[in-house]
This record gives C-alpha cells, sequence and structure tokens, in this order.
C-alpha cells in the first residue's frame, strides 16, 4: 500500500454562534490517514461529524464554522492554510465529492454535457473536440447507455441512480486522487445502490482513486472499505482495519453498532444503545460516550480517555484499552 | 388455526394520468397494483418488500382504505371491508391503524403528545377527560416512556422517540393491525434497533398483527415471520421469511439477497447479475414485468403473465422457471 496522501492531525472545527457564546465542537481533535488508492468509511449517527470533517477537508464549510486547530496534509501541502483561490486549483483536481442527493449537486438548468465538462475545462484545460470525447468516455465510465446522445439531456430526464452515476462522473472529470463520498447511496433502491457500489469499486480498481465513504451503514463500509474511522460526538473513537473492527472490536460504542446491525437470516434479538446521541454543544464529562456505555467505570464520568494504539494500525479511545495495554505492558516487562 | 386476521385477495389499484389540460381526457393508467394476494395471521408480521414504486404504499393504502381497490378484495377477520359502512366502519378503522416514515411529518407540532395519542380515542369513544388521560398514561408505558411526557410538544423529542409516540398513537384504540410504512427508515442504527426491539415486545405482550412495509431485506426478515417481495405492482414470491433467505426461488428475490450488504467483511460477495433500472409503471414490460432485468429471462417471460405457483408448503413463487 502506498504512502499516506491525505493526513488529517488533530482537526478541529467548531461552530460558533450568537456572537461566539455558544461554541459547537463539531469535530473535536480527529486525526486519521488516507493511503493511495485505499478506501476509508468514516462511521458514525448523525450529528457527530463526519459530514463537518469532509467539508473542513474540501474547505466548504458554512459561514459559521471554522477550522480552529490542527492541520490538514493533501500531497504534502497543509490545506488549512490555503486561501479560498488556492482551494479552488485544489477542488475537482485533487479532491473531489459526491454528496448525498444527486438532484442539489446537479443543476437543472445545465445541460449533463456541461457539468460534466467543467472540471476537466478549468483543471485540465480541455477544449473542444477533445473535451467532448473525455466528457463521452466518462459517462461511459460510469456506465450511461449512448453517452453521445446522454449527454444532451438535462438531470430532470434521468433517474435517480443515473443522476448520482453522473454526479459521480463530474467527480472523476478532473483526474482527482481523493474522492469523498458523502452518503452516496442513501437514496437509491437496494439493486440500484449495489450496481452503484460495484461501479465504484471498478473505477478505483481502473484509476486508483482514494476514497472516503461517509456512511452509518456498516453494511457499505463491510463491503467497500479498506480501513475504518468509527466517530462519536466529533471525536474518532476507532480506527483500524476493517476486518479487526469487525472481529474484535475494541470500544464498546463499535460493539454496540456491530451489534445494532440487523442480520440476514438471525432472529437473535438486536442490541440497542440505550439513550440519545448527545447534544455537542453540551456534552457528558469525560468520555462522551459513559451515559449510554454497557461498560462504563467510575473513570470514565471523570476523565477523558486518550487514543491509544492496541495493534497495528489500530487505535481506540477507551479506558478499556488503556487498562489492557497497560496490563500488557507490565507483563511484558516483567 | 384461526382465521387470518388480512386476507387480501387479486388485489388491483389502476390510476388513471390524464393530460392535465381542460378537457381532462385519459391517457392511460398507471397499473399501481395488480394481483396482490396474501394474509396476516394473528399476532404475526407480514413483511412487505420492494424497491420505490413497486406497489409497497399503494397497498398499505387500499388496506387502510385510503383508496378503493379497483377489483380484488380485502378481509378483515373475515369480513369484506370493502361493503363496510356506518358502525361497522368506525370499528374497522379503531382496529387497523398505521405508523408512517417520517415522524416529523406525522405529529402535529401544534399538539402535545397527550392530544396527539388521544386524538383516534376521542373520535372512536366516548371516555371521559380523565378516562382519556389515563388510557394515553398507560399506552405511553406500553411503548416505555414517561406518562409525563404527554404535557409536551413533539418538537422536544428525537425522531427514535417520535416514532414511539407514533406507535402509541397508533395502539391507542384496540388495535389489531398496524401497518408499519418503513418506520426505521428515517432512523439512527443505534435507535433503529431500539424501535424493532419495542416492536418485537409489543407484539409479544399484545398479540397485535404488523404489515411491515421496508426495502431493507436484513430488517424485514428480522421482524417477520413471513415476507412477500413485490416487483412492478405484482407479488412475485411469499414465503416465510427464514425459508426466504435460504431459498429464494424467484430471480428478483435473489438479486435482493445479493444486493443486501454484507454483515462482516469476510462474507463472500456475489455480483449483482441483473443490470438496468426499475422500468416505468406508465409503460410495464409485457409478460413477466421482470423480464427486462432478469438473467434467466426465456421468450416466453416477454409474453405471458406467470402465474404464483405454491412450490412447497407457504411458499408461492410466480416464474416460469418453476
Amino acid at each position: 500500500m502506498g504512502a499516506p496522501f491525505l493526513e488529517v492531525r488533530n482537526l478541529q472545527t467548531h461552530f460558533s454562534t450568537f456572537g461566539g457564546s455558544r461554541v459547537v465542537k463539531a469535530v473535536d481533535g480527529i486525526s486519521f490517514t488516507v493511503r493511495e488508492g485505499e478506501t476509508l468509511g468514516l462511521v458514525g449517527e448523525s450529528g457527530c461529524g463526519k459530514t463537518t470533517t469532509c467539508l473542513s477537508i474540501v474547505g466548504l464549510l458554512p459561514a459559521a464554522a471554522r477550522v480552529v486547530g490542527g492541520e490538514i496534509r493533501l500531497a504534502g501541502e497543509d490545506l488549512t492554510k490555503k486561501s479560498q483561490r488556492e482551494m479552488r486549483r485544489i477542488r475537482g483536481r485533487l479532491v473531489a465529492m459526491i454528496l448525498q442527493d444527486p438532484m442539489a449537486s446537479l443543476n437543472p438548468l445545465f445541460s449533463i454535457y456541461t457539468q460534466v465538462a467543467e472540471p476537466a475545462y478549468y483543471h485540465l484545460g480541455m477544449r473542444s473536440r477533445s473535451l467532448r470525447r473525455r466528457v463521452e468516455e466518462l459517462l461511459r465510465s460510469v456506465r450511461i447507455p449512448s453517452p453521445a446522445m446522454r449527454m444532451r439531456n438535462y438531470p430532470h430526464q434521468m433517474s435517480g441512480g443515473m443522476r448520482q452515476r453522473i454526479v459521480g462522473a463530474i467527480a472523476l472529470a478532473g483526474g482527482p486522487k481523493l474522492i469523498i463520498a458523502d452518503e452516496p447511496t442513501t437514496n437509491l433502491d437496494v439493486t440500484i445502490q449495489a450496481q452503484y457500489l460495484d461501479l465504484l469499486k471498478d473505477i478505483q480498481q481502473e484509476t486508483g482513486v482514494a476514497i472516503i465513504f461517509v456512511t452509518h451503514n456498516l453494511g457499505i463500509v463491510a463491503k467497500m472499505c479498506d480501513r475504518m474511522a468509527v466517530m462519536y460526538a466529533g471525536k474518532i473513537v476507532e480506527c483500524g482495519a476493517v476486518r479487526d473492527l469487525f472481529r474484535a472490536p475494541q470500544h464498546p460504542y463499535t460493539k454496540a453498532l456491530l451489534g445494532s446491525t440487523a442480520k440476514l437470516g438471525s432472529k437473535e434479538p438486536l442490541f440497542a444503545i440505550p439513550g440519545q446521541p448527545p447534544d455537542l454543544a453540551n456534552l457528558p464529562s469525560g468520555c462522551a460516550f459513559h451515559p449510554r456505555c454497557s461498560e462504563a467505570m467510575q473513570r470514565c464520568s471523570e476523565q477523558e480517555p486518550e487514543t491509544v494504539q492496541c495493534g497495528q494500525d489500530w487505535t481506540a479511545r477507551c479506558w478499556l484499552t488503556h487498562t489492557k495495554e497497560s496490563l500488557r505492558h507490565e507483563r511484558a516487562s516483567a | 388455526m384461526s382465521a387470518p386476521v388480512l386476507e387480501v385477495q387479486d388485489l388491483q389499484k389502476h390510476f388513471p394520468v390524464g393530460t392535465g389540460s381542460v378537457l381532462r381526457r385519459k391517457t392511460g393508467w398507471v397499473k399501481a397494483v395488480e394481483s396482490v394476494n396474501f394474509t396476516i395471521e394473528a399476532g404475526q408480521t407480514l413483511g412487505l418488500i420492494g424497491e420505490s414504486g413497486c406497489g409497497k404504499t399503494t397497498t398499505a393504502k387500499l388496506i387502510l382504505l385510503q383508496e378503493r381497490p379497483t377489483a380484488g378484495t380485502i378481509k378483515f377477520e373475515g369480513e369484506d371491508i370493502g361493503g363496510l359502512r356506518g358502525e361497522a366502519l368506525m370499528r374497522y378503522r379503531r382496529a387497523v391503524q398505521v405508523v408512517f416514515q417520517d415522524p416529523f411529518g406525522s405529529l402535529s407540532p401544534r399538539m402535545r403528545v397527550g392530544d396527539i395519542i388521544a386524538e383516534p380515542l376521542e373520535i372512536h369513544s366516548d371516555l371521559t377527560r380523565a378516562q382519556l388521560q389515563e388510557r394515553v398514561a398507560e399506552v405511553l408505558e406500553l411503548v416505555g416512556m414517561s406518562p409525563d411526557v404527554a404535557k409536551l410538544f413533539p418538537h422536544e423529542f428525537s425522531g427514535g422517540q417520535r416514532q414511539r409516540i407514533a406507535i402509541a398513537r397508533a395502539l391507542a384504540t384496540d388495535t389489531r393491525l398496524i401497518v408499519l410504512d418503513e418506520p426505521v427508515s428515517a432512523l439512527d442504527v443505534s435507535i433503529r434497533a431500539q424501535n424493532i426491539n419495542q416492536l418485537e415486545h409489543l407484539q409479544d405482550t399484545l398479540g397485535v398483527s404488523y404489515l411491515f412495509i421496508g426495502h431493507d431485506l436484513a430488517t424485514v426478515a428480522h421482524i417477520s415471520q413471513r415476507i412477500a417481495v413485490m416487483y412492478l405492482g405484482h407479488l412475485v414470491e411469499i414465503a416465510d421469511s427464514a425459508e426466504l433467505c435460504a431459498h429464494p426461488l424467484h430471480p428478483y428475490t435473489q438479486a435482493l439477497l445479493i444486493a443486501a450488504l454484507p454483515a462482516h467483511p469476510d462474507v463472500k460477495q456475489e455480483r449483482l447479475a441483473i443490470i438496468g433500472e426499475i422500468p416505468s409503471a406508465l409503460a410495464p414490460p409485457s409478460g413477466c414485468r421482470f423480464h427486462t432485468r432478469c438473467p434467466h429471462a426465456m421468450p416466453r417471460c416477454s409474453t405471458e403473465v406467470p402465474v404464483s405457483k405454491e412450490v412447497a408448503p407457504g411458499h408461492a413463487v410466480a416464474c416460469h422457471l418453476y
């Protein structure tokens, strides 16, 4: 596997409202890496900071939000220091994004050709015939039948699955090294979803693009991703290889998420996580998960755990892992 | 076994499509539901699964009498609901209730939770104010909420809690069948499990029947005893939940199973053999509706509509392969 292409270190993105009197720490000190050609799953429930993380990377945060600390290194350069003008040269060329709702990301007034051609026009400097050929090629690569005819269509003439494939073609148009896909299949039907996921895998194999897959669906992670990062209340609570995390989850939240998903053909009662996800403006003390955690101890409500290494390329943020690891160290030294 | 709670026979619903001009000419029909047959036994759950536009929700509306069928009958506890009038109709509406997908749209933001739950009771019973309050407290406790929440407004609750309030409202009258139209699709994963467990617990304690509509096979298979698969208005396969997951017969059911996401990264994944998208219901394919996407299509499939055959006890499939 290649060197880290994207390296996020201690990223903090806060929303401040009411003139700064109310601060919501949507992303609170997260670190992760994405290697070339790899797929990282970013998993968590709504409001845990997944989308804010992605928007911080591409520099498209809403006005109230600001990156207040940490760095985002993409191909060696720190994106947090870039001006909006410089970011425009990076978005589309190095990083592209696929959003959840294709109708919201496509412009209903422009033809498919115009929209797919735009990134190639600006970033690759393509014009006239070569541009047309490029668009045709892109549409073919996302399996749009008769692309030469279809590129004259408008978004409303296409089905939901096709629109999402068009968005995929736009994302690929600038030849990016990283695609951030924010719940791209939530609005699609199951068979269309399966087709889309297979398509993304094929594209990845052909172009070697790295993908960050934002989702709350662990099934998609199991199918698509090499590594996963589980987020809870603005922090990454566990991060590692998908196989390791599914086999032996360290953090109780990862365990609970895995237990709460219905498995095909199993009638066993689901493991329900009690309570609600916390309000980010008013977080519980200590570990943010402790009020819902089945293994919470006295210490969890008082002190926040640090991220510990619990295997090769595997970290967790839980006092249980701390205890386990320190025991192992003691045993090793003895 | 006692008589089924609900018996649906040869149900059809066609919607006219107009030109939209002043003349309002009819230019065609959307056959939303064609040939649907199933039964729901007392205290059991039937899962109805299919992709958007396959007629799941129209079927639910027909059962709830929000739409009248073009043809076919729906029998509730042995009685044809098409002929119900007056008091008998009110009795039916009391016994059959619904929970919708979006708990933000289905609860009035201007009413207190207690009033929301009491509304069906005010219509269907002549309880006094005190008795109403008592019943509201009772059903709130059934869904695991404190009776004190009756004084609050819906915006003070999360999606999962709102869905519980909707379930409490559905239970308030002496409900024997609840139509659950994608009740957990809008919820977060951790909350989804809470609500599914809650629904299963309510069925065990109250013996209420469910028609559970969904598109996620794993969830539907978890809660249902039997599953019916729909495709473009046709019921293509119906079987016991375990049987359907272990031996899917119809190529569409097989495709749904392949498309279902794996529970573990080590699960071997087949590639989906079906291609293309769901055809428009305005111009459905001839013969078997699925033949345009089916990997096993034969010449016969495009001309002849397959009839549902029982291939094993309790397992019926509509496909020329069997």
